[in-house]
């Protein structure tokens, strides 16, 4: 087996410029939204309601786009500024499962109904997987 | 000729370049409303920045070494195999390692299907791309050792349910 380091340098390099700006811009994004937000804005979003709060995670997380990375920095923050755990993971979930952005493309490659029905069940399951490690934490 | 220069120029603004000039609009519009808010924005930023570099230098790392060792055309040998369970177990662990943009992966996908692969599998193999492995520091800087380890075996349990389900509503391809 040849290494190509040169190969394996340029593929990261390609992904790292297509990641850096959406990165800064996204860790951007996030500080004028804390500094402007007040986090009681949040805790009047998410409700503290054991079905409500995964619903409103999971929507705002599938409709956002980029790299994991990104979900991960601001379900964070959202979790060090009192936003629930449940309302996070499916926030963080849905970010990685389900694809708004990549929906066309997904449906054209891959077939429509297995786009919508992936996309449907992607986006339950972020819920229920939610739920399920909340209950799970706590028992730890 | 108008129409097709605006049509090149259309296709040349990516998602990111669109993203990256609203955010800049946004800051641009709040720093002649509001400098301050401006101000503690960035101050905040630069703290964040500097909270996420260390790991984002290891991240680095192990996107180069993962682009190093693992390659597409290997996932996609091992994906054409009829699925028993060493077909969802190479699917689970195809989706782990493959590594960028998941919409680089649908050309490879669409043509293992077409050649017989599984929708069931392919729905798994998407699903567990959401555990990246350079990624995993990231989440466990945040989130812990136990969070992450918890969360990366539900999604794997529910790679396979998702992929089952799939199948379920599409249909199983003859």
């Amino acid at each position: 087996m040849t290494l190509d380091f040169k190969d394996a340098g340029i593929k990261t390099w390609n992904n790292l410029k297509k990641t850096i700006p959406i990165l800064i811009a996204m860790v951007l994004l996030v500080s004028i939204v804390f500094v402007a937000v007040p986090k009681e804005f949040y805790s009047k979003i998410f409700t503290k309601n054991i079905i409500l709060d995964p619903i409103i995670g999971a929507s705002i997380g599938s409709v956002a786009a980029g790299n994991p990375i990104t979900s991960y920095i601001v379900g964070g923050e959202l979790l060090n500024n009192g936003i629930s755990l449940l309302a996070v993971l499916a926030f963080i979930l849905a970010w990685v499962t389900v694809g708004f952005v990549q929906f066309p493309a997904e449906s054209l490659m891959l077939g429509r109904k297995f786009a919508i029905f992936r996309n449907l069940i992607s986006f339950v399951a972020a819920i229920v997987i939610a739920i399920l490690m909340s209950f799970t934490l706590g028992l730890l | 000729m108008k129409l097709n220069k605006l049509r090149k120029l259309k296709e040349r603004i990516t998602g990111t370049m669109l993203f990256v000039f609203g955010i800049s609009l946004l800051y641009l519009v709040l720093f002649i409303l509001s400098p301050n808010l401006v101000y503690r924005a960035f101050i905040y930023s630069g703290g964040l920045f500097l909270k996420i570099l260390p790991t984002f230098a290891g991240v680095i790392v192990l996107l180069f070494l993962t682009s190093l060792f693992i390659k597409p055309k290997q996932i996609k040998n091992f994906l054409g195999q009829k699925s028993k369970i060493k077909g969802w177990v190479i699917a689970i662990i195809g989706g782990i390692l493959s590594t960028g943009p998941i919409y680089l992966w649908y050309p490879l996908l669409s043509e293992l299907k077409e050649k017989g692969m599984r929708l069931a599998l392919i729905s798994t193999f998407l699903y567990n791309r959401s555990i990246k492995i350079p990624l995993l520091p990231v989440l466990v800087l945040y989130f812990g050792w136990t969070f992450t380890f918890i969360l990366a075996i539900y999604t794997i349990i529910f790679s396979i349910i998702n992929g089952y389900l799939l199948e379920k509503f599409v249909g199983v391809k003859k």
